[in-house]
């Protein structure tokens, strides 16, 4: 693989880790509300979340173009910053595939919330522990296998992501090049051998990812 | 000890559910909250304990934990909760489980140690197992030792063994009854079961429809004949006694109460240990003179206190003074009228049955 490639396969890994801890970090208080509101908002918030799920990757990355183009809401915002236009930069590919993966993350942590109920933060209040203290020391150990797989998916959704990254990063070689766009340049090129080095690769992963999955699953299960 | 007294005045209406009630409960020993499900009574429980909000007012001795102004939240009030399901953390061992409340208790105020805990309710051997390996019994018992853990000025029960069998139940019964004896920690337990107030509690609060229909000492709702709160199927009263004999050739203890005395099957006590019993109202009839040539060995003399009518025509229940305990007989309007009964007669009580409940 030339270097061009392992550059590819490192900005990747960096693009997906980035993503996935910030989603984690992020997405915890969304799905800690939907997870325990009564709010008429619930379904409507809920709905924005997955709308990721079935939207074409290029329709996202059209409407982040807009809003963070010099001329949008956004470019306009991070322009008077002074932080410039985030499209084709490394920045605007993270905050491109916060959006994309959303869903991802959120769900399984609401899941695993809405698993847990109210019981152990009832039971916690009456030990003295105020719902912060319950939260890190009851609701987040108790929601780990959830976190777990949000981790999972986050990081694979984000690793697999190609319409996003071509409508909002563009192709820049360090910055915006992420393995599927590279590979999409190899065939393009007719580099079949090369494509297959990274692609066969990116098979290998997604593998990996879902079987470790399961047997984390399963080994839960029979613990 | 304490004459701290808990003041509970709430009021909730929801379209399905209303609670209005208005309760000075004594600040030791056991109150049970019994009634129906749906009378109100957990809810009452939840709005002491400030896991539901209701308008109102709640006093502890002198600490105000509810009013108008005032609402403090549940980790701040000095009280401990125990759930219907034990509700044990998974995550953590027993140990760790019961040190989750305590470590979160100032130095100062931690009066019951771990040892303390783990002693009083026999889970020394379960420390280091996790909740899943626990039986449901076991559980329920750690979950009592972790409340008590937190060393709390107000100890809140919300039916601890109605999720489990009857083996289970004979197995924590002595364990409550322990704390009872041995922690100075006034003790609210809600539950619909007759044997289990029967045998626990000091002071009853009756509830109906999210309402107070009767409350007080025990032996005094009990023996209400107005408005007979029943145990069961049927009226009858409790009383506390204590073991003075034992007839080992008989299999037999006599039980002594302030104004007589009754044997009683020996159910292995010791000398000198508090019993409680009780004696139901079909068990007991009533006799002018002590009768000899009965196959009946407890007879109490009494006085007749009050005669009403019972729930078919043909009874009455007649409330009687023994001492300082009422007891209630059941018997035909035929025989009262026969023998004469009226208020204020000396006679005494037969009684065919009592049943020592703890």
């Amino acid at each position: 693989m030339s270097d061009a490639d392992w550059s590819a396969v490192y900005l990747t890994l960096k693009l997906a880790t980035l993503t996935t801890v910030l989603l984690l970090l992020l997405g915890t208080p969304i799905a800690w509300w939907l997870a325990r509101t009564r709010s008429r908002l619930k379904g409507v918030v809920g709905a924005v979340v997955a709308m990721p799920l079935v939207l074409p990757p290029s329709v996202i990355g059209f409407y982040l173009l807009v809003l963070m183009g010099p001329n949008g809401p956004v470019g306009q915002l991070t322009q008077s910053l002074g932080l410039g236009v985030l499209p084709f930069t490394f920045t605007g590919l993270v905050v491109a595939s916060l959006l994309y993966s959303l869903p991802f993350v959120v769900q399984p942590v609401q899941n695993a919330f809405e698993a847990i109920g109210e019981r152990p933060l009832e039971v916690a209040a009456t030990l003295r522990a105020s719902t912060l203290d319950a939260f890190f020391s009851v609701i987040l150990p108790l929601a780990k296998p959830g976190y777990l797989t949000a981790a999972v998916l986050g990081f694979a959704h984000t690793v697999g992501e190609f319409g996003v990254v071509l409508m909002i990063g563009g192709n820049i070689p360090g910055a915006t090049r992420v393995v599927s766009v590279q590979i999409y340049d190899h065939v393009e090129a007719l580099e079949y051998a090369e494509a297959h080095w990274l692609s066969a690769g990116m098979l290998v992963f997604s593998f990996l990812v879902l079987l470790s999955m399961n047997t984390l699953t399963n080994r839960r299960k029979t613990a | 000890m304490s004459e701290r007294t808990l003041t509970a005045r709430f009021k909730l209406s929801r379209p399905e559910f209303g609670l209005d009630v208005d309760l000075v409960l004594p600040g030791q020993g056991v109150t049970a909250l019994f009634g129906h499900s749906g009378s109100g009574k957990t809810t009452l429980l939840r709005c002491i304990a400030g896991l539901e909000r209701a308008e109102g007012v709640l006093q502890l001795g002198d600490a105000v934990w509810q009013d108008e102004r005032t609402f403090v939240p549940v980790h701040k009030r000095p009280l401990a909760y125990v759930f219907q399901e034990a509700s044990l953390f998974d995550h953590l061992s027993v140990r760790q489980n019961l040190q989750y409340g305590q470590k979160r208790v100032a130095q100062q105020e931690r009066k019951v140690s771990l040892e303390q805990a783990i002693e009083l309710l026999g889970i020394g051997h379960l420390l280091e197992r996790m909740p899943a390996r626990l039986s449901g019994g076991e559980k329920q018992r750690v979950s009592i030792a972790r409340a008590l853990a937190v060393s709390p000025q107000l100890l809140l029960m919300d039916e601890p063994l109605s999720a489990l069998d009857f083996a289970r139940k004979q197995e924590i019964l002595p364990y409550l009854e322990r704390l009872h004896d041995e922690l100075d920690i006034p003790l609210i337990y809600v539950s619909h079961a007759p044997d289990e107030v029967a045998r626990l509690a000091d002071h009853l609060v009756a509830m109906e429809d999210g309402r107070v229909t009767a409350q007080g000492p025990i032996q005094d709702v009990l023996a209400q004949l107005d408005s007979p709160i029943r145990l069961g199927d049927d009226a009858g009263v409790v009383l506390d006694a204590t073991v003075a004999e034992r007839d080992s050739q008989w299999h037999l203890a006599r039980a002594d109460f302030p104004g007589g005395q009754v044997w009683v099957r020996d159910g292995g006590q010791v000398i000198g240990q508090r019993v409680r019993l009780r004696i139901l109202a079909r068990d007991v009839s009533v006799t002018l003179e002590p009768q000899t040539g009965s196959s009946i060995i407890n007879a109490i003399p009494a006085r007749i206190v009050e005669l009403v009518a019972d729930n078919h025509p043909a009874l009455a229940l007649v409330r009687l003074q023994a001492g300082s305990i009422p007891i209630l007989a059941r018997l035909t309007k035929r025989s009262a009228a026969a023998l004469h009964l009226h208020p204020g007669q000396a006679v005494w009580a037969q009684v065919k049955a009592v049943a020592l409940v703890g």
